[in-house]
């Protein structure tokens, strides 16, 4: 095991992709010399060379769009979105050229790129920079999407969807880049498009992902000392999500809260909500609810505390959910 | 004309006579000729026969390509071995010239797939979003750049990409991202614009205050406008264009100023946005015409050879109505399979979903 922070952990992951395949890029603005506004891609440059380590113009749709191409010749880009909020410019490329090319020509032209997107709130940045933006890309067929939680799965997950054959919209929380955690730099990872149970409990489930794992287990933790055991559900995948994995645990429990930082219409939460309904009706105790970011534009970073699910609004959730 | 400029390139005159160029001369003989007038005619026949199969109910929709063959065989013939063409939904003429079984091309029309011809390495799938081709192009440049398939001093391992857009995508901004892209990275790519003077209904002077090619300056690559109807001079200007690209001399802007005979598509009606005399006055530079002109005047052809030709161009079409019927139909079984190259279960799921649905037809039927 080694220590680190999940910044160094996608770091370190990144490394190994660059090395294991020389078709592997990485392309994004800044992510050059700078080593990206977050640090991701430090040193990486100096190590593999500017056509490997590629600062891109500021154009998100030139950066998608040129990835397409490159991964036509043969090439297997990782891309950085600078921010959440930026890959609107990009999103067009997004599910209307990566999302389908492979379906356009019969499976003939894979698109193996990866677009890593900080994502999230809590760190009070200015507007564009705290979004959610999960629920465009799940919803796009051709897409897989992915979001790691802690320093292990990040290191794993980011070389897993560096070696997916689709394009993987890899989602970092940003606000826990500085987190620090225990990597196995040796153990058989868990695949990709598996959710991982990382508390048991049995008296109610809490799904959730990337940032909102850690608060989860806050919750959970302060729950348990009140006599109330929660599962807790690290979905880790959006798209596919791992249903058995989510309703082997909500069938145990028989009552889920989804926890989520993105808006609540149409959200992931609502998909879960609908198919446990759909598969667990006889053995649900009561409706799945759901604990999100409200549905407004993301506020200003004053009162982003308020908006963002916490403890005490995910404790009241479970606290209704199990007085049905 | 609005947006022709005095410095484009015409080595050919409306009129049939070749116009001499300081810069520019077309490298082929007569018998090359002869085959650009040929390969024109079979384009303009499927291009025509296309439009009709489409008022016959046989095609969902077609583009037509109609005056604009010069511009596209032109260029066509200037893609070598291992070039790699961009197309947007238009390129019917270069598909020709490659060799990409035509047939295909009227199966995504039909309906039957999504445009997944063979050659596709070579002649990739058309693009209906306008102008996204141009950062894919641009991509697929900067990987044989990386490839070390520029510049060689052996020109046979050099390669370059050629991307088709038109007048209307030059607003776009993926384009402007392309061109940004090009030049930064030196990439080897032409792009080749056939502005046709209209996107739909909006005329270029809506799309441009400037002739397009000037535009290339500001962005840091030559640009250069050849008459799109003159097919010797659009392949004398594509070679260049494309070798420049090769050696490594990176990007550069063709303007190939042309017109849209027909409509933008066959939803379209052009007589509501356009006049009757500008179509008469780009009649008189049809591309076609153009070139019969010049063959006969040099006593290249004969009214047998081309007594010939039209026949052969009726055979053509009669093949071409004949594999309609027979085009393919990709199925939902097959559209489960490649939404992805590693499939999920979620997925798997809904393909039962859809087979237990499906099969109770069967049943009933029975």
């Amino acid at each position: 095991m080694t220590t680190m922070t999940m910044a160094k952990a996608l770091n370190e992951g990144l490394r190994r992709a660059l090395e294991a395949d020389p078709k592997v890029l990485l392309a994004g603005e800044d992510i050059g010399k700078l080593g990206g506004v977050f640090r991701i891609t430090e040193g990486l440059q100096a190590d593999f060379g500017e056509n490997r380590v590629i600062d891109s113009p500021l154009a998100e749709a030139g950066i998608i769009g040129t990835a397409v191409g490159l991964a036509m010749r043969g090439y297997r880009p990782v891309l950085e979105i600078q921010f959440d909020g930026f890959v609107f410019p990009g999103f067009d490329q997004i599910v209307s050229q990566v999302a389908k090319m492979h379906a356009r020509t019969a499976g003939r032209v894979p698109m193996p790129i990866v677009i890593r997107i900080p994502y999230g709130g809590a760190i009070g940045a200015i507007e564009h920079h705290s979004e959610s933006p999960e629920g465009y890309f799940v919803h796009t067929p051709g897409l897989k999407v992915v979001t790691p939680s802690n320093a292990h799965d990040a290191y794993w997950m980011i070389q897993q969807a560096v070696a997916s054959q689709d394009p993987v919209v890899f989602l970092e929380p940003k606000r826990r880049y500085h987190a620090k955690g225990d990597v196995d730099l040796h153990a058989k990872p868990l695949a990709m498009h598996q959710a991982q149970i990382v508390r048991h409990g049995r008296d109610a489930t809490l799904l959730t992902y990337g940032p909102m794992v850690r608060t989860c287990l806050d919750a959970a933790e302060i729950a348990a000392e009140e006599g109330r055991f929660l599962d807790v559900v690290d979905l880790r995948t959006l798209s596919p999500i791992d249903w058995v994995t989510v309703t082997a645990s909500v069938r145990r429990t028989g009552r889920a809260v989804v926890v989520h930082e993105a808006q609540r219409t149409l959200g992931v939460g609502a998909e879960i909500a609908a198919r446990l309904h759909e598969d667990l009706f006889y053995e649900m105790e009561a409706p799945v609810l759901r604990v999100t970011g409200y549905d407004m534009p993301y506020p200003h970073s004053r009162v982003e505390t308020e908006f963002l699910p916490s403890v005490d609004r995910i404790l009241d959730a479970v606290d209704a959910s199990l007085a049905y | 004309m609005r947006g022709q400029s005095d410095q484009m390139v015409q080595l050919l005159a409306p009129d049939g006579t070749r116009v001499q160029h300081d810069e520019f001369e077309f490298s082929g003989g007569p018998e090359d000729l002869v085959a650009h007038l040929r390969d024109m005619t079979f384009a303009r026949r499927f291009d025509t026969e296309a439009t009709a199969l489409q008022r016959q109910g046989e095609l969902g929709l077609w583009p037509p390509s109609l005056g604009q063959e010069a511009a596209q065989v032109g260029s066509a013939r200037a893609v070598a071995e291992p070039d790699v063409v961009f197309p947007s939904y238009r390129e019917h003429g270069v598909a020709h010239c490659l060799g990409v079984p035509m047939k295909q091309i009227l199966a995504l029309f039909r309906g039957g797939d999504a445009g997944d011809w063979e050659m596709l390495e070579k002649f990739r799938n058309y693009q209906i979003v306008i102008g996204a081709q141009t950062l894919h192009a641009t991509g697929y440049a900067m990987g044989l750049q990386f490839d070390g398939m520029v510049g060689n001093e052996d020109p046979s391992d050099n390669a370059a990409v050629i991307a088709y857009h038109g007048d209307g995508a030059s607003s776009q901004g993926d384009v402007n991202e392309a061109y940004v892209f090009a030049a930064s990275y030196n990439a080897p790519v032409v792009f080749f614009c056939q502005n046709n003077q209209w996107a739909i209904s909006e005329p270029i002077s809506l799309q441009s205050r400037i002739p397009l090619f000037e535009r290339a300056r500001g962005f840091g690559f030559p640009g250069i406008q050849v008459d799109g109807n003159d097919v010797l001079a659009v392949e004398a200007v594509t070679r260049w264009a494309m070798e420049r690209a090769r050696s490594g001399e990176g990007p550069t802007f063709i303007e190939a100023y042309t017109y849209r005979m027909g409509a933008h598509t066959t939803s379209d009606d052009p007589t509501k946005y356009r006049a009757d005399d500008e179509t008469e006055q780009w009649r008189g530079r049809d591309p076609i015409t153009r070139l019969v002109r010049h063959l006969r005047a040099t006593d290249v052809i004969d009214d047998a050879h081309l007594a010939q030709l039209d026949a052969d161009a009726k055979d053509y079409g009669a093949e071409i109505r004949s594999w309609v019927k027979e085009l393919p139909v990709r199925t939902m079984d097959q559209l489960f399979d490649n939404v992805y190259a590693e499939n999920t279960v979620a997925l798997e799921a809904q393909r039962r979903e859809y087979a237990e649905w499906a099969a109770g037809f069967e049943e009933v039927a029975r």
